[in-house]
């Protein structure tokens, strides 16, 4: 069964979670795809440690919980600590350039792909949205779930009144993957 | 209570929202987690009152029924306490609705007493269970399965109740409509055994349109006032039901009664009473016996699960077959009551079974009850806090098929 196991990393109020939601809808319901969720995070509402992880897959998935994913997308340097070592070898690490440093005791193989999520969002108008920048970035540069069925997915996922703004950051995230996937290819 | 109204017809013929109405029901295909999805499961069956205290990891399936229930019409009581929750569903459910709270250990623990009340009175309602690791407050926002015996046997007294096990989010909005069926077509509370996973899983929540969702209806009566008996029962040993404010004098008691729900403590009317409360589900063992079969036929191993631990199961089972080793795997649906019969045929067959289950080795023992020596019998116990790694299973699956 071919099925890509994703990990979202990041601290409580960035959109971790949203994150991993917006893949796993984009794929199960806008791709006609198979996705399951899990969520961890920490009982304060701000600011703990934060992971969502996503298994996406032809067929239905049995164990949900993902060991060493082959895409890990952080946005904190804690969470690339915890995390990093975790990716399976080969796989693709997405990261947020300006808040991370990347160092090199990655698992062999691994691509690294980074994105100056935050300065991007700040630039659109709003921090907020850096998750957004982040989840076009993973379908600009792994192509897991095409670009329409992600769209969707964000129009459908952000609070009503802000989708404008995300699916500018959805796509500001998506150009700059594909052209970072351009250049490395 | 005694109830007088003024209502000429029989409490069936009302506007009351015991079906699957459209304001309820979410048809369409939604990526929501398995709180949700139970949630929206109880509202496209009917369900019009829920009292509860919020508690991780069942808070969810509370919070999204107050938002949602003012939209649909019905009632949302925050309550006091797992106390209050529990007996505050029993009474909207002679007042007529269907009726479920929903908690996590601690809070089932003290609503043990209000079991044991529905029971006896016969009062349909659904009591939802996502399990967390005890004993006490023990792991609040990690899983475990470790109240099932609890579910069994929780309140004092012999009594039969049903049993629910969810292993995915589209389930839990499927098997929660059954737990509403089952409730009203038996009178008894129905345990929906979710755990943490299960509830804070996230996947695709396919929902019909409400006219291809099966649901049952109360058993109302179609007697007169006077002619209407509150507690006896017909050839099916349910009762029929009415609601407060239908003109029909009942009396409805926690003590052992006779059919007009007065007290009558003798040992007559207590075998009479115990005797069919009991029989109205053992009787109805087989019909009530939901399990999914793979492969089990031919088997040499059989691996026996249940909830969350069913998925983990399924993938040791698949490397096993790998392995070359002939397993089959018996998932419980309904986990209460127990499909013995089923385990007991495969028995002759199968050499082993095996059993993982996020608790120290509960549902094993109706294994072994089952079996009864005539195969071997392995507990993979799992004290909780996460679910058990593939590998263990497949070890324990791969020392049986020796």
């Amino acid at each position: 069964m071919d099925k890509s196991e994703i990990r979202v990393g990041g601290l409580g109020g960035q959109g971790v979670i949203l994150c991993g939601m917006i893949i796993g809808k984009a794929a199960s319901i806008y791709d006609g795809k198979h996705a399951t969720l899990i969520q961890s995070f920490g009982p304060e509402a701000r600011g703990s440690a934060c992971s969502a992880q996503v298994s996406v897959a032809d067929e239905p998935i049995g164990y949900p919980y993902v060991k060493n994913p082959d895409v890990l997308i952080v946005m904190s340097p804690d969470a690339y600590t915890q995390f990093a070592p975790q990716l399976r070898p080969g796989g693709v690490l997405l990261y947020e350039n300006e808040l991370i440093a990347v160092d090199d005791k990655l698992p062999a193989g691994v691509k690294a792909f980074g994105i100056p999520a935050t300065r991007l969002a700040e630039e659109l108008g709003r921090r907020l949205v850096l998750n957004i920048v982040m989840t076009g970035f993973f379908a600009g540069v792994t192509g897991l779930v095409s670009f329409e069925a992600a769209e969707n997915a964000v129009k459908s996922s952000v609070p009503r009144g802000t989708e404008d703004l995300n699916l500018r950051a959805f796509r500001k995230g998506y150009e700059y993957g594909r052209e970072l996937l351009a250049k490395a290819s | 209570m005694t109830l007088r109204g003024g209502r000429d017809g029989p409490p069936g013929d009302t506007e009351e929202t015991l079906h699957a109405d459209p304001k309820g029901v979410l048809t369409g295909i939604h990526f929501i987690d398995g709180d949700h999805a139970a949630c929206e499961g109880a509202l496209a069956a009917g369900c019009r009152f829920v009292a509860g205290y919020p508690i991780t990891p069942s808070t969810e399936v509370v919070e999204r029924f107050a938002a949602r229930i003012p939209l649909v019409g019905g009632v949302f009581i925050q309550m006091e306490d797992e106390i209050a929750s529990s007996i505050a569903i029993l009474g909207g459910a002679w007042a007529g609705k269907k009726v479920m709270t929903v908690t996590s250990g601690p809070g089932l623990s003290l609503m043990m007493e209000h079991v044991g009340l529905a029971v006896i009175t016969e009062t349909p309602c659904v009591i939802v269970d996502v399990q967390r690791g005890g004993p006490s407050t023990g792991l609040p926002t990690l899983p475990a399965q470790a109240d099932m015996m609890q579910a069994k046997w929780g309140s004092h007294g012999d009594y039969e109740i049903i049993a629910l096990s969810p292993n995915s989010p589209q389930e839990c909005f499927d098997l929660i409509v059954k737990a509403f069926n089952l409730a009203e077509t038996y009178r008894v509370p129905v345990f929906f055994m979710m755990d943490e996973v299960v509830g804070h899983m996230t996947e695709r929540v396919v929902i019909p349109a409400p006219e291809a969702i099966e649901i049952v209806e109360r058993k109302w009566t179609q007697k007169k006032p006077g002619e209407y008996r509150v507690f006896q029962a017909d050839d099916d040993m349910v009762p029929e039901m009415v609601k407060a404010g239908d003109g029909y004098r009942i009396h409805v008691t926690g003590l052992t009664h006779d059919d007009r729900g007065y007290p009558a403590m003798n040992p007559q009317a207590q075998d009479k009473l115990v005797t069919r409360l009991v029989n109205k589900i053992r009787a109805n063992r087989d019909k009530l016996v939901d399990v999914r079969e793979d492969g089990v036929e031919g088997a040499d191993v059989v691996v026996v699960s249940f909830g969350i631990t069913s998925r983990v199961a399924a993938a040791a089972v698949e490397a096993a077959r790998h392995k070359g080793v002939k397993v089959g795997h018996l998932r419980l649906v309904i986990t209460w009551p127990f499909p013995a019969k089923r385990i007991k045929e495969l028995a002759g067959r199968a050499k082993a079974f095996v059993v993982p289950e996020l608790n120290m080795g509960q549902m094993v023992l109706e294994v072994e009850r089952a079996v009864a020596g005539k195969a071997a019998v392995i507990s993979v116990p799992h004290a909780g806090g996460t679910v058990h790694e593939p590998e263990t299973i497949l070890t324990r699956i791969m020392e049986a098929a020796q």
